[in-house]
């Protein structure tokens, strides 16, 4: 520890902290525009220039290593004069437009000229025009006002993992820009808007809509990937005008992905379902809650006294909040039904876990790993922020191996990668396992990956949505758990929404005689309650999601949008998304974080927990006379004891399929109600059109040509849409997004697929 | 007076090899196999020799030498600055020119007494020529045995490659040149850590001057002594100085440091039509300018020049006579700082611009009263406060020219013209 001085006061730093490190520790404000904490030194704007005794001129906080008995002066004279000198510079040609600039409040170039600038300018030249660029449509520019803080550039090469903003130019000339026609289309880029000291990047959706200085800030969690993200949710007139991150280093950092951040278009959205209907007549008719609820009320007990209570299934999307979920499997217990699942998108339920399947670590454990087996995940599309914490924990030496069908690391620099088709995961990890097991020379990547996994001190392996979701999810988990347990290493599951765990804790899941999300559609049910499932996108196998709904005699449909139900269903419900309610979402590390509603729900829409206690009610079950939703949380066991990820029997893995199988993944956004609804994601670069993906080798084999249309066959089902180039895939991989009305006449996620040439 | 590197060099193909050798070339590095001098010996041959940076800064390059970590195992660098953009200069050129083996025989003894296996010469832009010259004094200091693998059978080995940049002064800057080498915007890293530890490729690198480098092999042939006796104390050897601007015979003058200046002028043919000497910078454009008078009495020496208020800095001693404008002077000075900033640091990026446009103002007749104290105002705001030296370079002349010449700049802001009658 070296001992210096900052202002006269004493502190003591490790080795290698800089003096900003060490102004930081007691205190001391040193005015900054470059620095962050998450990104490296540039040294650039100068801003931070301080005295130090014995120093012939001012240096750089932020970049100047501390030395033993070092006295520094933050507020000396030479030290403000040489910040105020910063600020003029800055100043000259940065536009006066503070009065309509959407940074105007919460700048900091505006808040620190207040402390360092001048009254009056000396500069009579004429200032600097930049041109405006198109980063996409998340992103709106006003490069004028940029200060070449490069805080954007660093973002995109050290977080993000890519480089999608640059500073071209030299000199006075000098221009942040996007590579020559390109956006920028990173799944964390908004970050960069909050990064941007000044109003050069702002947000494209929310530009000009209103003043920070309006807005009430509301502490929610986000609803999308199952971290948990920290997020504020700011409101003017009822109205959610944009969301922020909240920083918590324990779970998304300071960032937010860019779906937590814009999908709160959906919520003004036009789609919005805002009274209850009944069909009538093939007619949709407008009704009061009373009449829609005793409607439900009436059918439902029709139903069990006709054909039985376990003639009525439940959906629900792991979006839920938990005491809806809780909520919803009481009623149907209730009325005596065991037909409830939230795990919509799973199609193997052989093998279950012995608790709730968690992450099988803290989240801040992940950057503690020196060893990472990651098996069946497009991280960086399902889980954008574990994906920065895997990457950033990758430069500082954990190494990460990947089972995958694609080659993508997921801007992760990878130890090895073992590309497999999806037949021939579990095969990938059953050879990881036996090169452990074996003191012989194995060779190939699995014996790679077992090598390095071996090398640890510290292994984590975890499993992913594509491992979750995957037809021999069973035999995944086997492995893997025996894997974890032979490396005495931290296992666990990324988990696929905000409520994955939830939902286990809540026990919304079939009971002994009860159907699982697969069974309830294959073998269809007379009625369904669909908790904010919009089927033919939420399910594993759409085909067969849609079929049961069409045959069935009564489909109750609670959502917060109208949709494709409104074709099949008999009552659609207005429920509120997450901003309008109160609830709980239990994040993969297995930690309940609640929030409270931020705004009122539009027009008639009802919390859903409130709908459920009146169905409940309704249907004369026990127990649903609760003053508030902290009464639902109370009645589930939310500890942590509960969790567990080992499996509960033995699996073989299945022999490999036979001709071309199809692989899908969920695009980031598409995966949810709200962000499908989101104008300016599904602008975005990510939500490009789905297409049939396949490499070089089978594009050649089928006679097919990058970007040529195709025809897709799955089951009943056929698509036409374009092909696509990616030589990261096997052999007999075709890549075909799920979750997407494009593609949601084709079967099941996983399987035999046919691709013909239009 | 005793030449080093310029000698000789008025025969045919002075740049081939043969030639090289005929005038004794490549003797000191078989000097230093033969007589197994080892490292430790080179160096303080050299740190004997008082022999300093000759690319602007005059740091002891003895000095620099010895702080090559000795026992690092991994990969190090050798790096010779070639990027001779300072304007004024055009030594480096010359020496690349004429005589490219004397730099090939001096990187290859540095190299030999670092420990260093690999080697660049970053080469400026902007003469094409010369690096395609140095490309062929490399092949065939390869095939006589004098690069590659086992030197002259030492043992040794040490491989040298060009590189040229694309004419950015900034990559005269040893960190900008590093990046720009590295393939990247050649932008100044921030110091520490200095090169020594971090430098090409994250590795430890040192890095000289042309004419640094160059001047290794006399001095290992005659001895550090004898080549500090050359000049004076504590600033050794001969120096090559661009004598540009108002005399008869602009050009390149190798002399003895301590040189009185009227005696360059002299060997310049003096002053052009037997004008007066009106000013001088005496280092380079960076540099401070120095008037007529201080310059006639002064030695050209670093520590003589540096006791009048200038530096010696490349050596580019930049003649004016009376007929010259010193606002237009300065003009043109700030024009090239403003185009040269890199754009990295504000100081630098906002205050060449505003420097620039301020003195255009005053040249064109629109200066303001006030133009002056803030020129010198905005100097002191940008000198010392930025990344790298560029921020310096642009501050120092428009502060000594202000300062010296400050009634010619008020003669234009209050006459809306120009004092000198020949350049108005």
């Amino acid at each position: 520890m070296l001992e210096i001085e900052i202002d006269g006061k004493p502190v003591s730093v490790p080795q290698g902290s800089t003096i900003m490190d060490a102004a930081g520790k007691v205190g001391v404000y040193v005015p900054h525009f470059c620095y962050h904490k998450k990104l490296s030194i540039a040294a650039n704007c100068r801003m931070c220039l301080v005295e130090v005794e014995k120093a012939p001129k001012p240096l750089p906080a932020c970049a100047t290593p501390v030395a033993a008995g070092m006295k520094v002066k933050t507020h000396s004279q030479l030290a403000v004069q040489a910040q105020k000198a910063v600020m003029e510079f800055l100043l000259i040609n940065h536009p006066l437009d503070c009065p309509i600039c959407d940074q105007g409040g919460e700048c900091q170039l505006q808040d620190l000229s207040v402390g360092y600038g001048g009254v009056e300018s000396r500069f009579e030249e004429e200032k600097r025009v930049v041109s405006n660029k198109n980063l996409g449509s998340l992103i709106s520019t006003d490069m004028t006002r940029c200060i070449h803080c490069t805080r954007c550039v660093r973002f995109g090469q050290e977080i993000a993992g890519i480089m999608e903003l640059g500073m071209g130019g030299r000199g006075e000339h000098s221009e942040i820009m996007p590579f020559v026609s390109r956006t920028v289309d990173s799944e964390l880029s908004g970050n960069m808007i909050d990064l941007c000291p000044v109003g050069a990047l702002t947000s494209k959706p929310f530009r000009y809509s209103a003043r920070n200085w309006e807005l009430s800030r509301r502490r929610s969690v986000s609803p999308h990937c199952s971290l948990g993200t920290n997020i504020s949710i700011q409101v003017r007139n009822n109205r959610v005008m944009r969301v922020l991150p909240v920083e918590n280093e324990e779970i998304n950092e300071c960032w937010i992905s860019d779906k937590d951040r814009f999908s709160y278009e959906a919520l003004n959205s036009a789609e919005r379902l805002t009274k209850p209907m009944i069909r009538q007549g093939g007619e949709w008719r407008e009704v009061d809650w009373k009449v829609a609820l005793e409607y439900v009320a009436r059918g439902l007990k029709d139903i069990v006294s006709a054909k039985g209570a376990a003639a009525i299934g439940a959906l629900a999307t792991p979006h839920s909040t938990l005491e809806e979920l809780h909520l919803l499997q009481k009623l149907m217990r209730g009325i005596g039904s065991e037909n409830i699942d939230f795990r919509l998108r799973r199609s193997d339920f052989r093998v279950k876990s012995e608790g709730a399947p968690w992450l099988g670590m803290k989240i801040s454990e992940v950057s503690q790993l020196d060893r990472l087996l990651v098996v069946g995940s497009h991280l960086r599309n399902d889980h954008p922020l574990l994906a920065n914490r895997i990457r950033q924990a990758a430069k500082k030496g954990l190494e990460v191996s990947f089972i995958n069908p694609s080659e993508d690391a997921n801007r992760i620099s990878a130890k090895h990668i073992a590309a497999a088709s999806p037949d021939r995961i579990a095969q990938t990890l059953g050879g990881v396992l036996s090169a452990l097991e074996n003191t012989s020379d194995s060779k190939g990547v699995a014996a790679d990956i077992a090598k390095s996994l071996a090398s640890g001190k510290n292994v984590g392996i975890l499993l992913g949505n594509l491992a979750t979701n995957h037809p021999d999810a069973s035999a995944i988990h086997v492995l893997a758990s025996k894997i974890a347990a032979r490396l005495g290493a931290k296992f666990g599951f990324t988990g696929e929404a905000a409520n994955s765990v939830g939902g286990y804790l809540a026990n919304a899941l079939p009971g002994k005689s009860g159907l699982d999300a697969a069974s309830m559609l294959k073998d269809p049910r007379h009625a369904y309650l669909l908790w904010n499932a919009e089927v033919e996108l939420d399910c594993n196998d759409p085909q067969a999601a849609l079929a049961a709904m069409e045959k069935a005699e009564m489909v109750v449909a609670f959502t917060s949008f109208s949709h494709k139900a409104c074709e099949y269903a008999d009552v659609m419900l207005p429920i509120a998304p997450f901003t309008e309610t109160s609830g709980t979402f239990v994040n993969a590390e297995g930690r309940a974080q609640s929030f409270a509603g931020a705004v009122s729900p539009l027009q008639d829409t009802r919390p859903g927990w409130k709908v459920l206690r009146v169905l409940g009610n309704m249907m004369g079950v026990a127990g649903f006379d609760y003053e508030d939703s902290k009464q639902v949380l109370d009645e589930i066991d939310l500890s942590s004891s509960r969790l567990g990820n080992a499996p509960d029997g033995d699996c073989a893995a299945a022999e490999p399929v036979h001709g071309l199988q199809r692989v899908s993944h969920v695009p980031i956004y598409s995966a949810d109600s709200l962000v499908r609804r989101a104008p300016s994601l599904q602008n975005a670069a990510l939500a490009a059109a789905p297409a049939a993906a396949m490499n070089a080798k089978l594009l050649a084999k089928l006679g097919i040509e990058d970007g040529s249309p195709v025809l897709v066959r799955q089951g009943e089902g056929e698509v036409s849409i374009h092909a696509r180039l990616d030589e990261g895939l096997s052999d007999d991989c075709v890549a075909i997004a799920a979750g997407h009305s494009m593609t949601s006449n084709l079967g099941p996620m996983f399987g035999q697929i046919i691709v013909e040439r239009l | 007076m005793e030449q080093i590197l310029l000698k000789g060099l008025d025969g045919d193909r002075t740049w081939r090899l043969a030639d090289y050798e005929k005038r004794g070339g490549y003797a000191a590095l078989r000097k230093i196999f033969d007589e197994k001098m080892t490292p430790e010996q080179v160096i303080d041959e050299v740190k004997k020799s008082a022999l300093r940076g000759r690319g602007g800064a005059g740091f002891p390059t003895g000095l620099k030498w010895s702080f090559m970590p000795k026992n690092y195992t991994g990969a190090k660098y050798l790096v010779c600055n070639t990027d001779e953009g300072e304007p004024g200069t055009f030594k480096d050129r010359d020496i690349m020119r004429y005589n490219p083996h004397m730099l090939i025989e001096g990187m290859i003894i540095a190299a030999y007494a670092m420990g260093i296996p690999v080697g660049y010469n970053y080469i400026h832009g902007e003469i094409w020529e010369v690096y395609e010259r140095a490309e062929e004094a490399i092949d065939e200091a390869r095939a006589a045995g004098y690069l590659g693998n086992n030197i002259l059978g030492s043992g040794f080995s040490f491989q040298l490659h060009n590189h040229h940049g694309y004419g950015a002064y900034i990559c005269g800057e040893e960190t900008a040149l590093l990046e720009s080498i590295e393939g990247k915007k050649g932008q100044p890293r921030f110091k520490p850590p200095f090169p020594a530890s971090f430098g090409l490729y994250g590795k430890p690198t040192t890095i000289n001057n042309t004419e640094t480098f160059a001047s290794v092999p006399w001095i290992i042939l005659n001895g550090g002594e004898k080549y500090q006796a050359l000049g004076k104390p504590n600033n050794g050897g001969t120096k090559i100085f661009s004598v540009s601007g108002h005399v008869n015979r602009p050009g390149n003058y190798e002399v003895s440091l301590g040189t009185p200046f009227a005696k360059l002028l002299e060997m310049a043919g003096g002053m052009r039509g037997g004008r007066k000497l009106k000013a001088c910078i005496p280092g380079g454009s960076s540099m401070p300018v120095l008037t007529g008078e201080v310059m006639m009495e002064l030695d050209m020496d670093y520590d003589s020049i540096a006791k009048a208020g200038s530096y010696l800095g490349s050596g580019a001693v930049i003649i004016m006579d009376e007929t010259v404008c010193m606002v237009k002077a300065l003009q043109r000075l700030a024009y090239f700082y403003y185009e040269e900033s890199c754009g990295q640091c504000t100081p630098c990026r906002e205050g060449t611009g505003w420097m620039h446009r301020m003195i255009d103002r005053i040249e064109s007749g629109k200066g303001r009263n006030e133009d002056l104290d803030l020129l010198l105002n905005l100097s002191d705001n940008i000198q010392g406060r930025t990344i790298c030296a560029l921020g310096d370079a642009a501050a120092m002349p428009v502060r000594s020219f202000v300062k010296t010449f400050r009634d010619e700049f008020q003669y234009h802001i209050d006459h809306m013209k120009c004092m000198v009658p020949a350049s108005s």
